[in-house]
């Protein structure tokens, strides 16, 4: 049981990894992106899986709770909040490059690229 | 029972990630991505994040599948060549997870609400919202009055990123466009998702503006709102077609939103100045402070909310602009 704890943390190693992956081998402009973007949601689930109390509930009062609820703590969820939709702006900014390279270059492969920029 | 359900959503995570990355495809890798934050949502649910869920639903399997998508439609859809360097980067990963798995065991068990992260000013928050704010929602309360400023700073970094494409995309049309009939245009000539999304649209508005104004009572706000409306106006111009959608939401209007929103954030601390107050300290706005925080965070969600409205459609409309398909 003790293990299973960490499961969450462990889980965000492993995404973290797979999208760092995807950032440094794959030569596709567009997979690269879509590993940035995978390597930033397991930034979000670290923080969020951090934010979490046993036995707590989403942090919004209610009298319907009993007086001694455990809250969730509130501060990563919105720091969450706001990077999620940050992380979004910042990914249709890196699709504008890539459409922009797309028209310059007529590839979005790196190798290639490369390759017309040495001629 | 929560906890098998949680790893079993983990695992899938797991599982759709590495299908993103090994299918060669992009068109299923974007559509598995839209899968994986759909997972990623009910992750955040689980974990007591209903504000992050709801967002992380809205935007990431939704406008942002719809985006690579508008992408894809002017790039490639297939990715050709295979890297060089495979085994190094394995490598690098590999020992990167493995110092990363050793560090986990330094880390408070989960869920502990003994760790240090739950002992700074969380519950500091926690016990102040009641008595300044009074607003059931303590994320809200966060969010828009402890750290306003964080926030209109993460405000002007969505407005940049929409400048920033409208400047990279938005300059220029894309070439010669082929001219389409009226009638192939968008999805107008398949009756079916036509009719079922046109019924949908005005209760997804409907759903956005409940989740904007009732965002201190409730999950919801103006980051979740915008992205909703956004994404009720991307259906639509998908299933009308850009000109039509253009004609209800002109770009000229967008820009004013995009601008709009900020400066209705950034005029709220101006005004709390002007009253003799700090900057964003929303407490002079009325004669009860309290009544004050809550008028300020109302304005100040209606801002982001305006914002970031403006700046996906924007962005979405930039990138529709430039298909030649």
């Amino acid at each position: 049981m003790a293990l299973l704890e960490l499961y969450h943390y462990w889980v965000f190693a492993v995404l973290l990894m797979i999208g760092f992956y995807a950032v440094i081998a794959k030569l596709n402009l567009i997979k690269k992106l879509i590993g940035l973007s995978l390597f930033q949601a397991a930034v979000f689930l670290l923080y969020i899986s951090m934010g979490k109390v046993s036995g707590g509930t989403a942090p919004v009062f209610s009298e319907m709770l009993p007086d001694d609820q455990l809250f969730s703590n509130p501060l990563p969820q919105v720091l969450i909040l706001t990077a999620i939709v940050v992380g979004i702006s910042t990914v249709a900014l890196g699709l504008g490059m890539i459409v922009r390279i797309k028209e310059e270059y007529g590839t979005i492969e790196e190798n290639e690229i490369q390759e017309i920029d040495r001629r | 029972m929560t906890i098998i359900l949680s790893i079993f959503l983990l695992t899938m995570l797991v599982i759709t990630a590495v299908a993103i990355v090994r299918i060669r495809n992009l068109f299923a890798a974007v559509m598995l991505s839209g899968i994986f934050s759909l997972l990623l949502a009910a992750n955040f649910f689980l974990l007591d994040a209903a504000d992050v869920a709801l967002t992380e639903a809205a935007v990431g399997a939704g406008i942002s599948t719809v985006l690579f998508l508008g992408a894809l439609a002017m790039t490639a859809e297939t990715e050709h060549s295979s890297s060089t360097n495979r085994g190094i980067a394995l490598i690098v990963t590999t020992t990167t997870l493995l110092a990363l798995i050793y560090a986990t065991f330094d880390k408070p068990a989960f869920g502990d609400p003994a760790a240090p992260i739950h002992q700074h000013v969380a519950p500091w928050y926690l016990e102040t919202t009641r008595e300044a704010i009074d607003i059931p929602n303590v994320v809200t309360a966060v969010l828009g009055s402890f750290r306003g400023y964080d926030t209109l700073g993460e405000v002007f970094v969505v407005f940049t990123a929409g400048i920033g494409v409208l400047f990279m995309l938005g300059a220029r049309s894309g070439g010669p466009k082929r001219a389409i009939p009226e009638q192939t245009e968008g999805l107008r000539h398949y009756q079916v998702p036509r009719i079922v999304g046109r019924m949908l649209i005005p209760f997804i508005l409907l759903f956005a503006l409940y989740v904007q104004f009732h965002g201190e009572y409730s999950p919801g706000g103006g980051f979740q709102a915008g992205a909703i409306f956004a994404a009720a106006m991307i259906l639509y111009a998908l299933l009308e077609g850009e000109k039509r959608a253009l004609h209800a939401l002109p770009q000229k209007l967008l820009v004013f939103l995009i601008a709009g929103g900020a400066l209705l954030y950034g005029g709220v601390g101006v005004v709390t100045m002007l009253l003799g107050g700090n900057f964003l300290d929303y407490s002079v706005l009325a004669d009860d402070p309290v009544k004050g925080q809550q008028m300020g965070l109302l304005v100040i969600e209606a801002g982001v909310g305006i914002t970031v409205t403006g700046v996906l459609l924007s962005i979405y409309h930039a990138f529709a602009a430039r298909d030649k398909f």
